[in-house]
């Protein structure tokens, strides 16, 4: 039997506010524990939780880039379950009245653009974390995380591949990042994915049972999670057995998925309205003020860049593919560097570095304002594009200042003419042959002359100086 | 000494800024008065030392000329509920031992910079869940009036030391009539102010969407001025309200003239004492002698408050006493094997029975299956009687009614019977589910010499119309100022 793949997907993010959801504690990742923390977000008796209105403009601006009707008014809720890393013993989340609802994503695949609907966008505070210590075997609390704001984003169960799932998430994550929303950072867990799955006869109308898989840290975990659930439900249901509705926990070493709890111990979470937190009434003129000042998202600013730097369109969508890219070459240009140039650079030695060092082009030390001093000094003809490169790759890593990279190396050009005049008189002594050559009419002996010439000056001429100093001698001879 | 301890707060406050007595003498004799009655177990935690230091800085701030709130100096009690930094605040629970919180709460900064010196804090129905403070982990208070008699709750130890003269005036919380219902059976005067004038910051939360803070004292001029120090916005507390304070205690005029007063007269039917009902009505007609209209109402939803008051009250109590779980602080099970065990035992050791009849009744009414059937009826109900109240209003400014059914039974008669005690609260919740203002002012006695006490209810953010209607009815009557001991009561 053939067999579809239906699967829907919940991503948690982390909201890149200063504070927290509900008291002024940083968000800051790591710290001591218990270091971030006051008695509002530990739920000491008492306390009460006041919501950050930057969480609210956060959620709202990701609800209208993903296409969602904002919910004018919504509601908190509590979602209540004992677990020591839940100060409360409930999640103030948003369970009847999510702040929007309705939207959906547009992203490319390798079999053309897929469309997925969002169901709902809601926002809550993260819970805090346990760490596990084997040697006094005894778990500690650190509450550091408790109440840094999450959104959660639902889809509706249109994925039908792991191709899709992943570039939906990477669609979504350089929307979140255009936005300034979140940081999106997968490893330090900004940005969660669960995947909920099923199978079902390829025509079959009604959904399989689904499992939800959890614990997926990386692109790789998701994709090898679907493939590997996806195989494990259609191996179920041909040797006619019955897929059990479950959640289950990804395994990276194992490569496996491992049933953590089936629906009949699903937890009743006793939903009801967060009475200490009065309804949100979003007016208008609130919702007018973000739509008119949402930022340029990807799309936008490819087709700017085409019109207004003239960059082709592969260029444009190379760089407009992340976040971190734009800033930086808007950056570059904001410091004087021309679009072309820095373009020119951004795709080409500073993609291969990113992909030989294996770095995200966020985490990357190097900074605009260095290339475009780099780029200056091409300008000026202190030194080549031959050096520059050279130059490039060598503060890449440690963006190191490129001019006192340049002067502590002594690479500047050689502007000396009449060093450049003698030079070229010599090499042109030392290959009387490639002359001949070059007079009888083969013009390759041209430019094994400037080769010579350059590797005398030790890679510091000037390119354009070399070729007319070596054709005005050699035409004079 | 005894004169001292018969003055008002304001009388005292008064006499302090003239000079005459000292705020260290008041605490003194409030100490003393408390050891008096120590039987009453209004207090489950005396802070004399503190109060004393408190006496002197408060002493010297009125030297010095910086404060002139009208009872500073004038030594007071938090009901256990209420967090004082650095002071055990217990809830009178087994749970919460040891439980000191790190801050304090909005009430008792606003109090603290008025010049208020706290003797300590207060016995209550743990969790404030009781209407006889009999469920508190330190044993039950008792009632000045007649010690075989409870306070009433939840604020009973509050009511109790109020009544017996060992503190001028109490900050209690009221759920369902937690302050009104006490302040009756001790024969005082107690407000349970519109939900949002006054900040939950720091009140350890029973029921959050109808839990309120306020004043039990010998008058209805003393809450004023209580009120007029602790209402007002709170950035800490998303919940209140951006409202004025500060003019109540000088709006009391006592002119009632031309005032509607609505009389529902469902409220004085069946399953009340009539020697009640009679001394409700007689202060109706007090206020019609001093020129008020009575206006005869009817009240629809009677039957619907209670089993609607505790549906909600007890799902919120169900989340917001999740917390205490033995991890973080207070009561940790002293044997346990897993994380599951820990939490059981703790709670089945840290809990008494009412609160774990509440939590597992508020558990059952949010479950799956059981949610719309309980808990979003009882919303649906509320909104309802909202309504009501509003209608009720467009045809009158004040509502009067009994604040409850009966006078103060004797210890150990409610427990034995839960429904009947939840019953007896069809007067004081109606007010708590639509969020208005309501006071409880003592009318008369019953036979047997217990204080009986009279309801005003007044539209949202009323507290005005209502304190004034309360001071006009005191400055007619002498009920508020008869102590126990006059009427051979305990408290000397």
């Amino acid at each position: 039997m053939n067999w579809e793949t239906v699967i829907g997907l919940e991503t948690h993010v982390e909201l890149a506010t200063k504070t927290k959801i509900f008291c002024s504690c940083t968000t800051e990742f790591g710290g001591a524990p218990n270091t971030h923390c006051c008695p509002v977000c530990t739920g000491m008796p008492g306390t009460l939780p006041v919501l950050n209105g930057k969480v609210v403009e956060y959620a709202v601006r990701a609800g209208l880039a993903t296409g969602c009707r904002i919910t004018r008014y919504s509601k908190f809720d509590r979602k209540n379950y004992f677990y020591p890393d839940l100060p409360k013993a409930y999640q103030v989340s948003q369970l009847y009245l999510p702040i929007a609802r309705d939207g959906a994503v547009a992203f490319q695949t390798e079999a053309g653009e897929k469309m997925v609907r969002i169901h709902e966008l809601h926002m809550e505070e993260d819970a805090g974390k346990l760490v596990h210590d084997p040697w006094l075997d005894l778990t500690r609390a650190d509450y550091n995380r408790c109440g840094v704001p999450l959104i959660e984003i639902v889809t509706e169960p249109d994925f039908r591949t792991a191709d899709e799932v992943i570039a939906y998430v990477e669609t979504l994550r350089s929307i979140l990042e255009y936005l300034g929303v979140s940081d999106c950072k997968m490893q330090e867990g900004s940005l969660r994915c669960d995947v909920n799955l099923s199978v079902r006869p390829v025509g079959a109308k009604e959904l399989g049972t689904r499992s939800e898989l959890k614990n997926l840290n990386s692109l790789k975990a998701i994709r090898r999670a679907i493939e590997y659930e996806k195989t494990r439900q259609i191996e179920v249901l041909e040797e006619g057995g019955r897929v059990i509705q479950e959640t289950r926990r990804w395994d990276d070493n194992k490569d496996a998925t491992f049933s953590m709890r089936s629906k009949e111990d699903a937890q009743d979470y006793r939903y009801f309205p967060e009475p200490d937190l009065p309804p949100l009434r979003l007016s208008e003129e609130y919702l007018a003020g973000l739509r008119s000042s949402q930022p340029e998202m990807a799309g936008a600013r490819k087709a700017r860049y085409m019109a207004q730097f003239g960059l082709p369109a592969c260029d444009a969508e190379q760089i407009t593919r992340e976040k971190a890219l734009v800033d930086f070459f808007e950056e570059a240009l904001a410091l004087g560097a021309p679009a072309k140039e820095v373009s020119n650079w951004m795709l080409g030695d500073l993609m291969r570095r990113l992909k030989d060092e294996d770095v995200e082009a966020r985490r990357m030390a190097l900074t605009p304002g260095n290339l475009a001093a780099l780029i200056q000094l091409i300008e000026d003809g202190r030194i080549n594009r031959n050096t520059a490169s050279k130059v490039f790759r060598a503060v890449f890593a440690d963006n190191t200042d490129v001019v006192e990279y340049v002067t502590a190396h002594g690479l500047e050009q050689i502007r000396d003419a009449g060093f450049v005049s003698e030079t070229v008189k010599k090499v042109l002594e030392e290959h009387p042959n490639s002359v001949d050559d070059y007079r009888n009419g083969k013009e390759k002996a041209f430019g094994f002359l400037v080769g010579q010439v350059m590797k005398a000056l030790k890679g510091k001429g000037d390119p354009q100086a070399i070729h007319q100093v070596l054709k005005t001698q050699l035409d004079r001879g | 000494m005894t004169d001292l301890l018969e003055l008002t707060a304001l009388e005292l406050g008064a006499a302090i800024k003239r000079g005459e007595i000292t705020p260290t003498q008041a605490a003194e004799a409030a100490l003393e008065q408390m050891e008096e009655t120590k039987k009453d177990n209004a207090f489950v935690c005396i802070t004399a030392e503190l109060a004393l230091d408190r006496a002197k800085t408060v002493e010297a701030a009125l030297a010095r000329g910086e404060t002139r709130a009208p009872l500073a100096g004038v030594p007071m009690g938090w009901k256990d509920n209420i967090c004082t930094s650095g002071i055990p605040t217990t809830c009178a629970s087994k749970i919460l031992t040891g439980f000191a919180p790190p801050y304090d709460a909005t009430v008792v900064e606003r109090l603290e910079r008025a010049g208020a010196v706290a003797l300590g804090k207060l016995n209550m129905d743990e969790f404030a869940m009781g209407s006889t403070t009999e469920t508190s982990y330190y044993g039950p208070a008792r009632n000045p009036w007649n010690p075989d008699h409870v306070p009433g709750g939840s604020s009973g130890g509050g009511a109790a030391a109020v009544a017996a003269r060992s503190c001028w005036y109490a900050i209690g919380s009221d759920t369902g009539g937690s302050i009104r219902q006490p302040a009756a059976y001790c024969g005082i005067t107690g407000v349970k102010p519109t939900y949002g004038t006054v900040s939950r910051y720091g009140l350890i939360a029973y029921a959050s969407s109808l839990d309120q803070m306020g004043p039990l004292a010998r008058s209805a001029a003393d809450c004023a001025a209580v009120l007029d120090q602790i209402m007002g916005k709170d950035p800490r507390d998303g919940t209140s309200l951006d409202v004025e304070a500060g003019e109540l205690l000088g709006g009391l005029s006592g002119d009632v003239r031309g005032m509607k007063l609505g009389i529902p007269a469902g409220c004085f039917g069946e399953g009340l004492e009539s020697e009640v009902g009679k001394a409700v009505l007689a202060a109706a007609d007090v206020l019609r002698s001093r020129g008020a209209e009575l206006v005869e109402l009817e009240f629809p939803m009677m039957d619907y408050v209670v089993p609607t008051y505790y549906i909600i009250a007890a799902a919120e109590a169900s989340s917001n006493l999740s917390r205490y779980d033995g991890v973080k602080y207070g009561w940790r099970a002293e044997q346990y094997e897993t994380l599951t065990d820990l939490y059981q035992k703790t709670r089945t050791e840290g809990f008494g029975m009412e609160v774990k009849r509440r939590i597992l009744l508020g558990s059952f009414a949010l479950s799956a299956g059981y949610y719309d059937a309980y808990y979003k009826k009882a919303l649906q109900v509320k909104g309802l009687i909202r309504q009501a109240f509003d209608t009720a209003f467009q045809a009158c400014d004040l509502m009067l009614t009994p604040v409850a059914p009966t006078t103060a039974p004797k210890l150990g008669e409610s427990l034995s019977d839960p429904l009947k005690m939840y019953l007896s609260d069809i007067y004081t919740v109606p007010v708590n589910l639509a969020g208005l203002p309501g006071l409880s002012m003592p009318c008369g006695f019953d036979r047997a010499g217990l204080p009986i006490g009279a309801q005003l209810i007044g539209p949202a953010l009323g507290e005005g119309r209502m304190l004034n209607a309360a001071h006009a009815f005191q400055l007619e009557t002498d009920y508020h100022t008869m102590c126990p001991a006059q009427r051979g009561g305990r408290a000397k």
